[in-house]
């Protein structure tokens, strides 16, 4: 442990730390433009310089690392004048122009140019002008802006695994772009906006829209996939302006996926702000009280085995077991969390979860991907995976279809009995995975959600236990189930499955189809084949006038996840809390009331009266609910469903990343996304555009 | 980085000839396994010889193709050396070096001999496609400021006089004696041996 003499204060600290890094344990803070934690250094814009007993110069503080002896002056008048030759240079070919810039407010440069600018600029020549760059829907550039910190150029070659950007001409004119002129391909492209210490990297669907100072900022969690990032949403009144993520080491780290981070217009539009019901087969609005008479009415006298439900990807904790319970006590063992139809088996906890989390990856010395592409999947998990990658030793192989990860792979094939062969040890990767101290294998909803789906459960435990990937003596799990709905992991914990002899998705769609279903309650469930329901009444439950909504005879408008205080679980059994950013629109209200309302009505009142109450209710069906925020390991026990296992390939569930659920499909943003997929343009139609 | 990539008319494609793709492997082959990204300057220089004297985007997606490298690596390569032309150039490339002990010498009076000479502005190229004249940053021949690089050769110790005399047997289609205009020998000094002019330390002494 090196120790060394700072501002006069001796410290001891880590080896290998830099004297930036030193510094901030020390709680000095440093400037710097180009630095950053999980970047690697740069050393370009040379704002944190310091200075160094014995050293001929001013040493720039983020790439020196500390050594023995040293001795380190940070806030002397000296190195606060280099600093402010440093910022001038900088402002030289800066534009001045903060008051029409969208980062004004909340700018690097512009925080620092209030400690170590100058108040007028002693160069007359004109400045630098540079052409803006497009770089697609997403982020709108200013380049003139680009101070030339290379952050954004790093952070797509090492975390997003897209070598795109780069800085050409270097010198005198140095330009940060893809030469090409191209759309970034990265499904985290968003973070560079953050990432970018001034106003060249902004949110172009943001732009001019709001000033950092006038938002009101809420700490929430994202739902759009099933990592359960961190988020922090912005509003203005009842609106989203915008989402950032939220630091947290343990889920995302501190970045989110594009979907996560633009999909928000689409809270805006689609949206339901008032319950409907079907007259003479038309949806008219109505009261909350003409709904819940139309549902009584129909519900009036029909046998409990007669009605089921179903619960969609977004659906929260809170209103699945409300929900659970209006069934339970309408008599009615049919109702499903599992819309896609993934044979998940509910009974074993670890056979749901991703054992190992998310921050476990970085442990993981081998990983064998099923039937899933984590890159459109989650992303953000996606990025752990190549961080470990990129730390070297870790053998990644796929069964599924060779998609880019960004990472390098061994492609073992796209059917199951590539699978067998792994489970019964014989397979060359088997052998590696074996050697392997914390051997990993995600399986993904592709896999599961298809007819063989319990087969391939079935087959994936095997290949666990040949591969030794569960070892407790160390408690190492490496079987993990990725998935692609936020609500999945929260709906089995709550056993919102069928109950005994209930019927499963693909039963209840059935039976509404022969007619031995009756009602069919759809709590933001969309991606079912709605045409399969034939002539059941649909009640629909929800936020965005999608394909629920299309084929509902009644409408109870809900709230969308920033509208709510509600629980989520995420792909790691994590616990977390969405907050009410703003409240619900128009006549729409929280998930859980709108059900505990109706079970008034229909004369079976549910036993909780507040969310308290309700969540006390969620504990007792699963211990699991009293920690937020953490994770707590699940045993390993038998699991397991069987299923004829069929032939076709495994592949992702998921085609269009940018369109997964019914607030994406409603994002103009994502719809722009969308149109810059390969493959989009054929699809179009002459009306298009 | 010179050569101007606003009006370029790139080629959609391009391919090494049997000989360069054959000394392209060469080249890859003087670096260890894992860093091919080593020889993409030799790989550009010979794309770029065998192109006319310069690069199209094609060729240098065409060498980050052969060494694994992203194309945007290559680029960053490719617009950070004067040596690389982005955009056509005339068959004799006129590099003035302009950087200050070529100043100090007079490259003023060399630039002004070039234009004068060519009628050509810095950038342009002759509508017979002969001549491109550029600026280029220091080359390493201070000893024997002024200079300018003409093709791969370099001419020193220029004045206007010579310079023009150069140009003019360029354009008559000869080729001019590279090297020191002065007559002195390399950059020993201008007015000849001041010390050491007994001792021959030749070969064999």
């Amino acid at each position: 442990m090196p120790k060394l003499t700072i501002d006069g204060i001796e410290v001891e600290v880590e080896p290998g730390l830099t004297i930036l890094q030193a510094c901030e344990q020390m709680g000095i803070e440093i400037p710097r433009f180009c630095f950053h934690e999980r970047l690697s250094i740069a050393g370009n814009c040379r704002m944190c310089l310091v200075h160094m007993e014995r050293a001929p110069k001013p040493i720039a503080s983020c790439a020196m690392p500390v050594g023995e002896g040293m001795v380190i002056e940070t806030n002397t008048p000296e190195v606060r004048q280099m600093r402010k030759g440093v910022m001038e240079f900088l402002l030289i070919n800066h534009p001045l122009d903060c008051p029409i810039c969208d980062q004004g407010g909340e700018c690097d440069l512009q925080d620092q140019a209030m400690g170590y600018g100058h108040d007028r600029s002693r160069y007359a020549d004109n400045k630098r002008a540079v052409k803006d760059k497009d770089l697609g829907p997403l982020i709108e550039t200013m380049m003139t802006r680009c101070i030339h910190c290379t952050r954004c150029i790093r952070f797509a070659t090492e975390i997003a695994g897209v070598q795109e950007l780069g800085a050409t001409g270097r010198g005198e004119h140095m330009e940060v772009g893809t030469y090409v002129e191209k759309a970034l391909t990265s499904e985290l492209s968003g973070n560079m906006i953050d990432l970018c210490p001034v106003g060249a990297l902004t949110s172009k669907p943001y732009a001019f829209t709001a000033r950092s100072w006038e938002l009101k900022k809420t700490e929430s969690i994202d739902v759009l996939d099933a990592v359960g990032s961190n988020i922090r949403v912005d509003t203005r009144g009842a609106e989203v302006m915008r989402i950032l993520p939220r630091l947290n080491e343990e889920v995302n780290e501190e970045w989110i996926s594009d979907k996560t981070r633009f999909a928000c217009d689409g809270l805006k539009r689609q949206r339901l702000d008032q319950p409907y019901v079907r007259r003479d087969g038309k949806l008219t609005p109505a009261t909350w009280d003409e709904a819940f008479a139309a549902v009584a009415k129909r519900l009036k006298g029909i046998d409990g085995k007669k009605v089921a439900a179903l619960a969609g990807d977004l659906a929260d904790c809170e209103s699945m077991m409300a929900l659970k319970d209006l069934m339970t006590a309408l008599g009615s063992p049919h109702f499903d969390c599992r819309q896609d139809g993934a044979k998940l088996d509910p009974t074993v906890r670890a056979g749901y979860l991703f054992n190992s989390t998310i921050a476990g990856i970085e442990h993981a010395d081998a990983c064998l991907l099923i039937g899933t592409n984590p890159r459109l999947e989650a992303p953000v998990l996606n990025s752990r995976l190549r961080k470990r990658f990129l730390m070297r030793n870790f053998p990644i192989a796929v069964v599924g279809t060779g998609d880019d990860l960004t990472y390098d792979y061994d492609h073992l094939g796209d059917d199951v009995e590539v699978l067998k062969s792994l489970a019964n040890g014989r397979h060359k990767f088997a052998k590696v995975m074996k050697r392997a101290e914390k051997a990993m294998l995600i399986l993904g909803q592709g896999a599961l959600a298809r007819p063989d789906g319990g087969g391939i459960l079935s087959l994936a435990r095997d290949i666990a236990e040949a591969c030794s990937l569960v070892n407790d003596k160390i408690g190492w799990n490496g079987f993990n189930v990725l998935h692609t709905a936020a609500a999945r992991v929260g709906g089995l914990d709550l056993g919102f499955v069928p109950a005994g002899k209930g019927r499963d998705t693909k039963a209840i769609l059935d039976g509404a189809g022969k007619g031995a279903v009756d009602v069919v309650y759809l709590l933001g469930a969309d991606e079912i084949d709605m045409d399969r329901l034939g002539e059941a009444f649909v009640i629909y439950q929800g936020h965005h006038g999608d394909a629920g909504a299309h084929r509902a005879d009644v409408i109870l408008p809900g709230a969308a996840y920033t509208e709510k205080n509600a629980t989520y679980v995420n792909t790691e059994g994590r616990v977390q809390r969405t907050r009410l950013a703003a409240f619900p629109p128009g006549e729409a209200r929280e998930d859980w009331t709108i059900i505990r309302a109706l079970s008034a009505i229909l004369e079976c009142p549910l036993a909780f009266d507040d969310a308290r109450m309700l969540r006390a209710r969620m504990v007792e069906t699963n211990a699991a609910f009293i920690n937020v925020d953490e994770v707590a390991p699940a045993a390993w026990k038998p699991f397991g469903g069987n299923g004829e296992l069929g032939t076709s390939a495994l592949s992702s569930p998921i085609e269009n990343f940018y369109m997964t659920d019914p607030i994406s499909r409603a994002s103009v943003t994502m719809a722009k996304c969308s149109d810059l997929l390969p493959g989009a343009e054929k699809d179009k139609t002459g009306t298009d555009g | 980085m010179s050569g101007s990539t606003k009006t370029v008319v790139q080629p959609d494609n391009f391919v090494f000839t049997s000989e360069n793709a054959e000394a392209a492997n060469v080249e890859i082959a003087k670096y260890p396994e894992g860093w091919q990204e080593s020889a993409v300057m030799p790989l550009l220089d010979l794309a770029q010889r065998q192109h006319d004297g310069w690069l199209p985007r094609a060729a240098m997606d065409t060498v980050a193709g052969m060494l694994g490298m992203a194309p945007i690596r290559v680029y960053e390569v490719a617009t950070f050396y004067t040596m690389y032309n982005l955009g056509p150039v005339g068959k004799n490339h006129v590099q003035v070096c302009t950087n200050l002990p070529c100043l100090l010498r007079g490259s003023d009076a060399i630039v002004g001999a070039c234009k004068e000479s060519l009628g050509l502005e810095m950038g342009e190229t002759s509508e017979d496609g002969q001549f491109t004249l550029s600026v280029a940053e220091c080359l390493g021949a201070c000893a024997n400021a002024p200079m300018m690089q003409i093709g791969d050769d370099y001419y020193e110790d220029l004045d206007a006089e010579s310079t023009k005399a150069i140009l003019g047997a360029l354009k008559g289609g000869q080729t001019p004696k590279p090297g020191s205009q002065s007559g002195r020998h390399s950059s020993e000094p201008a007015g000849g041996l001041t010390c050491l002019k007994e001792i021959n330390y030749g070969a064999g002494k």
